[in-house]
């Protein structure tokens, strides 16, 4: 099929006294290979690789910038969370305390309270007992002597020595309950 | 093609008498030589024109590779941007991600070159396209043909790579009395062939193309007789046309070369898939 039309295009070229375009001239071939051989001895050797080299250079600069974004973008996220966590912790640890705090100084009233109340109340006591010994004190005492001047007043009237120890002590009492009768009617009229 | 080119050659004479309308033909690809003529180093103009695509793309992926950078200036943005598209876009897209790293510099090296040397077609000055004479682009075709030959005898064996490629699995025995000599034919003669003949025949057909709107108009605008000179208008207008076309034709050609390379060697080197 091509040589066939080889051979119509040749004969159409010796007709018309013009070379055959599909049939390459000597030096045609020559020059294009000495072109083909330049520009692939350059592009080849030379310079396709060096701009890939840089190409390459470049492809593995952004990738590791990506990374090391990536990297940095990582250790920020762990850090917070880290210090959400501690964040949290310290308000747990926050509020328990506040929590301690308020029950301890519940308990510290209370004692408190108590200790006071406690405190009252044993001091109300011994006044208590106090008034008491001393009412007692004070009742003997008044007894002896309202006892000792009644005899020597009533010694002195009678003229009588009651040196009898069960006569005078029956004096005295008899005279005491009457002292006592007549207080208690003057109470009861001065009422 | 052969008829479209000699109908052109029949069209054009009509107007190619003393006149002076200049009709491109296929004698602007043999231009005269410049240097060495008759010696395999002849220069022409077409040569010439290569000369300066290769030495600007040199100079352009040089100095690129030289001040490369981390940071990369807006220059090398930009080639790395196709660096990029011819190593995700095609390279590792059809080779997958092993052989795409492996292949990816040769691919990319074509898709460069292939453009470079395409656009001079819409340059200024230069006017052709450095691949519109086949020598480039066969020495490129055969290229990829070696590369995807000896790699893959190399990885597979050449029993290895003659059953994947001549004996394709999954199909019944007596396809093969068809199926082998068609595969052969692809694998040894169709693959570079077409390769070949696809770009370098887009390169040459698109300057015809400008060519004939150009010399069209100025034969209109400045030759012909009052009324015609209004279709000098059209032809211009065409020819801007076809001079955009030509642009995304370079890149798009330049594209196609090296996306059929990486097609090519994943067939010859992954026959089962």
């Amino acid at each position: 099929m091509i040589s066939g039309t080889i051979a119509g295009l040749l004969t159409a070229a010796e007709e018309a006294e013009t070379p055959n375009p599909l049939l390459p001239e000597t030096y045609d071939i020559v020059w294009s290979l000495f072109i083909v051989i330049i520009l692939g001895v350059v592009f080849l050797k030379y310079a396709l690789p060096k701009i890939q080299a840089v190409l390459d250079e470049r492809t593995e600069l952004v990738e590791g910038g990506l990374a090391k974004a990536e990297a940095a973008q990582a250790e920020a996220a762990a850090a917070k969370d880290e210090y959400q966590q501690q964040l949290t912790e310290a308000r747990t640890e926050a509020a328990r305390i506040r929590e301690e705090a308020r029950a301890e100084g519940t308990a510290i009233v209370a004692e408190s309270r108590t200790r006071a109340t406690a405190e009252a109340a044993r001091i109300v006591e011994n006044a208590q007992r106090q008034i008491d010994a001393e009412r007692q004190q004070a009742s003997v005492s008044l007894r002896n002597e309202v006892g000792e001047l009644a005899t020597e007043l009533a010694s002195k009237i009678v003229g009588e020595s009651l040196a009898d120890e069960a006569r005078r002590s029956r004096v005295v009492e008899r005279f005491l309950d009457e002292l006592e009768a007549s207080t208690a009617a003057d109470a009861g009229k001065g009422n | 093609m052969e008829t479209a080119l000699s109908s052109l050659a029949t069209i054009l004479p009509l107007a190619a008498d003393d006149s002076g309308f200049h009709a491109p033909s296929l004698a602007d690809f043999f231009p005269p030589a410049v240097l060495f003529e008759g010696t395999p180093f002849e220069i022409n103009r077409i040569m010439i024109v290569r000369f300066i695509a290769t030495a600007v793309l040199l100079t352009i992926i040089i100095l690129a590779a030289k001040r490369a950078k981390l940071v990369p200036g807006r220059g090398q943005v930009i080639i790395e941007m196709v660096m990029n598209f011819a190593r995700k876009g095609i390279a590792d897209e059809i080779l997958g991600e092993k052989l795409g790293k492996k292949y990816a510099p040769v691919i990319t090296t074509i898709l460069f070159s292939i453009f470079f040397l395409n656009i001079t077609g819409v340059v200024p000055f230069l006017n052709v396209a450095g691949t519109s004479v086949i020598g480039l682009p066969l020495i490129f075709a055969l290229w990829v043909f070696f590369l995807y030959l000896i790699d893959a005898v190399r990885s597979l064996g050449v029993g290895g790579f003659l059953k994947g490629q001549l004996f394709p699995p999954g199909v019944p025995k007596f396809v093969y009395i068809v199926l082998t000599p068609v595969e052969f034919l692809q694998v040894f003669l169709l693959r570079p062939a077409t390769l070949t003949i696809r770009l370098f025949a887009n390169m040459m057909a698109g300057h015809l193309l400008l060519a004939l709107c150009f010399s069209a108009t100025s034969y209109l605008f400045f030759q012909a007789a009052g009324g015609l000179k209004v279709l000098g208008a059209v032809t211009l207008a065409g020819g801007f046309a076809f001079y955009l076309l030509e642009i995304f034709v370079a890149a798009l050609q330049a594209y196609v070369f090296a996306i059929l390379t990486a097609v090519y060697l994943q067939m010859a080197l992954e026959p089962e898939h």
